[in-house]
């Protein structure tokens, strides 16, 4: 009985409960931000947001690093980390320039799948080592970083593969828009789509929440922690190779530097988008928005007056202040847990003085 | 409460069973020095112009920012943490020499200058890691962006060129006709002095404490949050020096200097033998570990291989090096007869924890 009164907070409707909980969402608290800045920034230099192609670029910017956050995040849930990303990433957007190259006219559908399935291989092999060899992610997952640089490096050379060697149908999907919504954030967003339906609602990606929590507690209980874990580097693989398709597609031209240090920046936004780095909790959603806030940010500085030489460094400040934010808000949970607690242990007496209130 | 329950002792008898010489040559680190050994006589033996006196010189030259800022990585990896903003602030405090002596001071007080932007860099992640207890991954991967920002929000595209010959000099010299450089003496210096605060002073043993079990070390009395403010000062002063050392030896001051540094050390330091759960490595492997990868790289630029390769067989060395020790224990488990079934699970879980 004394915990059922300890999760139900009060007796406010049931509409302004779920309103109150969504608000206090830590996903909430970074859309307000990011809304902040373009209203803010909007307000400066109107056309930021309000003109065809401000509207576009602030859709369609993100759409690459929102992809990659997404995968990211659900590696990280499971208190692991997939640092390859931006190879993969590098990888697979040359793997679509020479596929157009090397076989002329072949459907855009087909080039996607063949990247999608590379980027999966490459997963693939992160998972195994990681989930059967039982290695740290990180060390595994750094290592890998430098193979697949090195081999895309090695196969391309000082080669780029230019605009005008892929077909212009392709190219025009970087920039193609529906109902003004760019095609690149159409995909993100089913990308995003599916990946938060299957978290929230799948059995397995309930799991990945418990694996990441507390991994050999997930093991003693009988989940599939290897299985699932292999899975998460598949999947974060499979959107890295979506994203080198997208990469190819967006700047038309693909050199074997594509996509050089991104991991971090992706690692930056799902911090920033309330994933914990420990695993264990979070959302997709979060990490896009993480992902589209940081991008967003560094598109509204020099709008607002400040050079974009400081980019960065705000960056940094949004993380750490994403990680301390983070650290306050459980502190205070904690201790209001403990305040529950203290009240439940002491309940006769708390109820004698609500009497002795009304009366 | 979960975590006290789940460390058992370790299996000291097995250990101690072996004689003293197998357990001090049979480790990860001399695996590792033994493997440079191997690399360095192939090289000598197959690669020409290896044996030239340049190879050396240049050799030591290039991997003395690594070797250095590898020295606190050590520290910090040992007690389970890690500092991914090293190569931010070695381009911070470049950019913070080349600002100071370009507006008139004097090169040494730059210098110094410099080291205190490193010191400050230190603070600022020791406060967030140790004293607010916020993961050391995500910390710096923040501060790797911000004080990466400040150094290029700094001098923008610009580059400050204009230093005197006779301290750019000096980083590149050496002594007399011999092939050493004198920045080697930097390197010994600080490469002595970490081994010994690491293997030989009680804050070395508290390190490695904090490593094992941070909880045990705690309740023994070892002032954690200290140890850990102690250990990111130290990585922001040795990787100024880095810093100002780099802008020395390429004559430029930029803002994107040294970019991408910190994997190049985080992966030295675990090829060397360094587990990044804490709590196990030595100092001597991982100057093997740093030195590997210098050779090779050497070796194969004399070869004429590109880059390229070399980030390969980086990389798979790294890999190799975390999963090769598995793949021994899983096969040694397989071989051992079916009379000791009753002993395996907690067999296996003591190679599994001495592993971690």
């Amino acid at each position: 009985m004394s915990a059922q009164a300890a999760t139900t907070p009060g007796r406010t409707s049931r509409t302004s409960r779920t309103l109150r909980g969504a608000l206090r969402r830590r996903e909430a608290a970074i859309a307000l931000v990011l809304v902040l800045v373009v209203v803010g920034t909007a307000l400066v230099q109107p056309s930021f947001l309000l003109s065809g192609g401000g509207w576009r670029d602030l859709l369609l910017t993100p759409a690459i690093l929102a992809v990659l956050a997404v995968g990211q995040a659900m590696v990280v849930f499971t208190r692991n980390i997939d640092l390859s990303v931006g190879s993969v990433l590098g990888f697979t957007a040359y793997v679509t320039g020479s596929l157009f190259v090397a076989v002329p006219g072949i459907p855009v559908v087909a080039v996607t799948l063949a990247a999608v399935a590379v980027g999966a291989l490459l997963g693939l092999v992160n998972g195994a080592l990681v989930a059967f060899a039982r290695v740290p992610s990180l060390v595994i997952t750094l290592g890998t970083l430098y193979v697949y640089r090195g081999l895309v490096l090695t196969w391309a050379g000082s080669d780029r593969i230019d605009a005008g060697e892929m077909p212009r149908s392709f190219l025009a999907l970087g920039t193609r828009q529906v109902l003004t919504v760019p095609v690149l954030t159409i995909v993100a967003a089913v990308v995003l789509a599916v990946a938060a339906y299957y978290m929230t609602t799948s059995r397995s990606g309930r799991q990945l929440y418990a694996i990441g929590s507390d991994p050999e507690a997930a093991d003693v209980a009988g989940l599939p922690v290897r299985r699932r874990v292999l899975t998460v580097f598949v999947v974060s693989g499979a959107l890295a190779g979506l994203a080198g398709v997208m990469f190819a597609a967006r700047y038309g031209s693909v050199s074997s530097a594509a996509g050089t240090g991104l991991e971090l920046q992706v690692v930056g936004a799902v911090v920033v988008g309330g994933v914990a780095i420990f695993g264990g909790s979070g959302t997709v959603a979060g990490a896009a928005i993480g992902a589209m806030l940081l991008v967003t940010i560094n598109r509204a500085l020099p709008v607002v007056g400040i050079p974009d030489f400081w980019q960065r460094a705000v960056v940094g400040v949004l993380i750490l202040g994403a990680i301390i934010l983070d650290r306050v808000l459980a502190v205070r949970r904690s201790r209001r847990l403990a305040e529950t607690r203290e009240a439940e242990s002491s309940g006769a007496g708390a109820d004698d003085v609500e009497h002795r209130g009304s009366a | 409460m979960t975590t006290t329950a789940t460390t058992t002792p370790r299996p000291a008898v097995a250990v101690h069973a072996r004689p003293w010489w197998r357990r001090a040559l049979l480790t990860r680190e001399w695996a590792t020095v033994a493997l440079l050994a191997v690399v360095y006589a192939v090289a000598l033996g197959t690669v020409t112009g290896f044996d030239g006196p340049l190879t050396i010189t240049y050799l030591v030259l290039d991997i003395t920012p690594v070797l250095l800022v590898a020295m606190p990585m050590t520290a910090i990896i040992l007690t389970g943490e890690i500092d991914l903003s090293v190569a931010s602030v070695v381009g911070l405090s470049s950019v913070t020499l080349g600002v100071l002596y370009q507006a008139g001071l004097p090169m040494a007080a730059a210098a110094l200058a410099a080291a205190l932007v490193g010191v400050l860099c230190g603070l600022v992640n020791g406060t967030l890691v140790a004293y607010l207890g916020l993961p050391s991954l995500a910390v710096t991967i923040g501060t790797l962006a911000l004080f990466r920002g400040l150094a290029v929000g700094l001098l923008g595209t610009t580059a400050v060129t204009t230093f005197p010959e006779s301290w750019t000099d000096g980083a590149r010299a050496t002594f007399g006709d011999s092939p050493l450089p004198v920045v080697t003496v930097v390197l010994a210096v600080v490469v002595v002095a970490f081994a010994v605060l690491l293997h030989a002073t009680p804050f070395g043993r508290d390190v490695f404490d904090i490593g094992r079990t941070r909880e045990a070390a705690r309740f023994s009395g070892v002032d954690v949050r200290r140890t850990l403010l102690v250990l990111f000062v130290l990585s922001g002063l040795v990787s100024a020096l880095a810093g100002v050392y780099y802008t020395l030896r390429y004559g430029s001051a930029r803002g994107d200097n040294a970019t991408g540094l910190e994997l190049q050390v985080v992966a030295a330091v675990l090829l060397g033998g360094v587990s990044i759960f804490g709590g196990r490595g030595a100092v001597h492997g991982v100057v093997a570990g740093v030195l590997l990868i210098g050779v090779l790289a050497a070796a194969l630029r004399l070869e004429n291989v590109t880059v390229n390769l070399i980030n390969i067989v980086i990389g798979a060395l790294l890999v190799l090096s975390v999963v090769s020790p598995r793949v021994v224990a899983a096969v040694a488990r397989r071989r051992r007869p079916v009379s000791s079934k009753a002993h395996r699970p907690e067999r296996d879980r003591s190679i599994e924890r001495s592993q971690r």
